[in-house]
């Protein structure tokens, strides 16, 4: 008797979780973005921009009667953690669609979690090529690959009579793909290449690599890394008294941030984005980039980070707009469901089109790509 | 010409806060026999003491340094107090085990309260570097090589023209026999950690300003500072700092001339190349063996 009577706390508990999944009251994202580590700025605009989308869509009664849940992971900007938080969040959170993972180092660690546990990622920031071309039906991308990010600058690179360009990027699959698509399109238009330099994601001290680009005779430097490590290189630059044109890729630069960081020495530099959040009428959806930035605003966030943000924003809608589609949070139903969606993205329309081995390809949408110059400490729009 | 003469002037400048993480490390591991796993925080601990004082307190930077060395000083004693002391005596690996706990439990904690997103530090320098025909440096830096070779000279000092630091030589030497001749040995171990923490803390502030302050800034750092000390011969305070500056011109010129890909891996090679040919690093005594 009493040992019958102890088991019933136990088969409470049990019925307890057991309920809790089954039952469920709201639908779960899962995001997998770095919150610590060298990305830690990037990651964080990300899932602040994560959170709009998703207060957003509750406000309006959630999706299939559900509130939607964002269940957030840091993935510590390192590839490994990055693989695991996705294991965690899929087999444990029971997550039936993820968003992530900010780098392309981080993405294709996760990748083969994906294939393994066939749970569909919406991919927000990254741009390596590799992720959209090596066969992972998973995968659906909303942000530009760095060729796409090359062909959109193509147009203005006679514009800006560039000769020799130096490129420093940052040593992972992200800086060596964007460093391999511009010199491509570079050699095509008949300008030389001269050094690739590279630099660790952690490193703080890039004076050597500088050193060594100021001593070249080359008058233009491309530069791909993510804002903190951006902001050190412009104020190390200017230490070192380097005196080329600096254009920045991969639009995580926060262009305002280097303005307040950089100071004068941001003047004159040129930054590849995807988002316009200065100039929101010339954006393709001027109604939703209103919103966006007024809700980022309104919850005290600088507005430097808007430029990342939206990323997050455009990317958990997109998941929830698959997962009112498919009618169910089931990640086979999801995935298919992310094929027929068609969305008005802050950076134009998401619709996925195929890219990369037959039968087992990946979505790719394509958003569009801008070039700024800060010009007297502000932000204007050049033409591609 | 004038690209080496750059990364010549950048090997200084680094060199200098390299000598600063290292001898704190090597003074602590001399003495105590402790290998401080906590030095990479303390360090960390330090740039953020300077975030603090000046971006909240909004109080002057060069206020904000001494309040930093201060700071570390006391977060050392504390350390050593709490946790060193009642394992005295204990094996190398015990202490070494808490001190990796206590690391993680400190950058944890520095996580917990000012998040992963990195923060910097305004200074009262002008932006236009100084420049000396080909070669160009920040104020910033060149304040920066100035106070570190500051410090180290006080250091040297304190060790080598005061009884404290005489008595810290004699403890370091043996310490049995340093405390029949009356050296208290307790009091002497707090000191060299406190002060040993105290320059981490100081490297911290000094190099948070020149580049971004994260909770994790102080692995690297302390991963070099223990390079340093490894080339310059554990417990060897003047190996350290040649150490530092070996350290920097490895980097600037590997990162210059080889491969910048490879920057961060040049120490470790140096290191390894020492540890086969000179395993007592490169300035030790020679021992008395028997």
């Amino acid at each position: 008797m009493t040992r019958a009577l102890a088991l019933v706390p136990a088969i409470a508990l049990a019925t307890a979780l057991v309920g809790g999944t089954a039952g469920a009251q709201t639908i779960k994202i899962g995001v997998n973005e770095p919150l610590t580590g060298a990305f830690a700025a990037s990651g964080t605009y990300v899932v602040n921009g994560a959170k709009i989308a998703a207060d957003e869509i509750n406000a309006k009664g959630g999706i299939l009667g559900k509130k939607i849940e964002l269940v957030i992971e840091d993935n510590k900007s390192n590839p490994t953690e990055a693989a695991a938080v996705a294991e965690k969040l899929i087999t444990s959170d029971k997550v039936p669609v993820l968003m992530g993972a900010w780098g392309s180092s981080l993405t294709l660690a996760v990748m083969p979690k994906l294939m393994e546990y066939e749970t569909p990622m919406v991919v927000e920031t990254s741009s390596s090529g590799k992720i959209t071309t090596t066969g992972n039906p998973f995968i659906f991308r909303i942000s530009p690959p760095s060729a796409v990010e090359a062909a959109a600058f193509k147009g203005i690179v006679d514009k800006l009579a560039l000769k020799k360009v130096d490129f420093l990027v940052i040593n992972n699959d992200w800086g060596r793909g964007t460093a391999e698509d511009f010199s491509k399109m570079m050699k095509d238009k008949g300008i030389t290449i001269g050094l690739v330099e590279t630099m660790d994601q952690g490193a703080q001290d890039m004076s050597a690599q500088l050193s060594k680009i100021k001593s070249s005779d080359s008058e233009t430097v491309i530069v791909t890394t993510a804002v903190d490590q951006l902001t050190l290189i412009f104020k190390q630059a200017a230490a070192l008294g380097l005196k080329k044109r600096i254009i920045t890729t991969g639009g995580s630069q926060n262009p305002d941030q280097i303005i307040a960081q950089a100071g004068a020495a941001a003047n004159g530099t040129m930054h590849l984005t995807t988002f316009l959040p200065w100039f929101p009428d010339k954006t393709p959806n001027p109604e939703a980039t209103n919103y966006f930035i007024t809700e980022w605003k309104k919850r005290g966030f600088e507005f430097a980070g808007c430029t990342e943000s939206f990323r997050g924003y455009d990317g958990i809608r997109t998941a929830a707009a698959a997962i009112e589609k498919a009618g169910k949070p089931e990640p086979a139903a999801i995935k298919a469901a992310l094929w027929d969606i068609n969305i008005k993205g802050l950076n134009g329309d998401i619709v996925f089109r195929k890219s990369g081995p037959e039968g087992k390809e990946s979505g790719q949408s394509q958003p569009n790509v801008y070039l700024i110059e800060i010009n007297d400490g502000k932000v204007e729009m050049k033409t591609l | 010409m004038s690209e080496f003469l750059q990364h010549l002037v950048n090997m200084l400048v680094l060199g200098g806060t390299y000598a600063l993480l290292g001898i704190g490390l090597t003074l602590i591991f001399g003495i105590m026999n402790v290998v401080n796993f906590t030095h990479g925080v303390l360090y960390t601990f330090g740039a953020y003491i300077m975030f603090i004082v000046v971006q909240q307190l909004g109080l002057n930077f060069f206020l904000a340094l001494p309040v930093a060395v201060l700071a570390g000083w006391l977060l050392g004693a504390a350390i050593e107090l709490t946790l060193l002391r009642p394992l005295r005596g204990s094996d190398i690996d015990t202490t070494m085990l808490v001190m990796i706990g206590a690391w993680i439990a400190m950058q944890s904690g520095t996580l917990w309260i000012w998040g992963g997103v990195a923060k910097s530090v305004a200074t009262p320098f002008p932006e236009a570097p100084l420049v000396l025909g080909p070669v160009s440096v920040s104020w910033l830096r060149l304040f920066v090589l100035v106070a570190a070779a500051f410090l180290i000279l006080v250091t040297y000092l304190l060790i080598n023209k005061t009884s404290l630091g005489r008595a810290m030589r004699a403890t370091f030497q043996d310490h049995d026999t340093a405390s029949l001749m009356g050296v208290n040995v307790d009091m002497i171990y707090t000191s060299t950690f406190a002060i040993g923490s105290s320059l981490a803390a100081a490297a911290g502030a000094l190099l948070g300003p020149v580049y971004v302050i994260f909770p994790q800034m102080g692995d690297l750092a302390a991963v070099k500072a223990f390079a340093i000390v490894i080339l310059g011969g554990l417990g060897n305070i003047t190996g350290a700092v040649i150490g530092g500056f070996i350290l920097a011109l490895a980097e600037e010129l590997g990162a210059g001339y080889v491969s910048s890909g490879y920057r961060d891996a040049m120490g470790f090679l140096i290191i390894i190349a020492v540890l086969i040919f000179k395993p007592t690093g490169l300035f030790a005594r020679a021992e008395r063996v028997g």
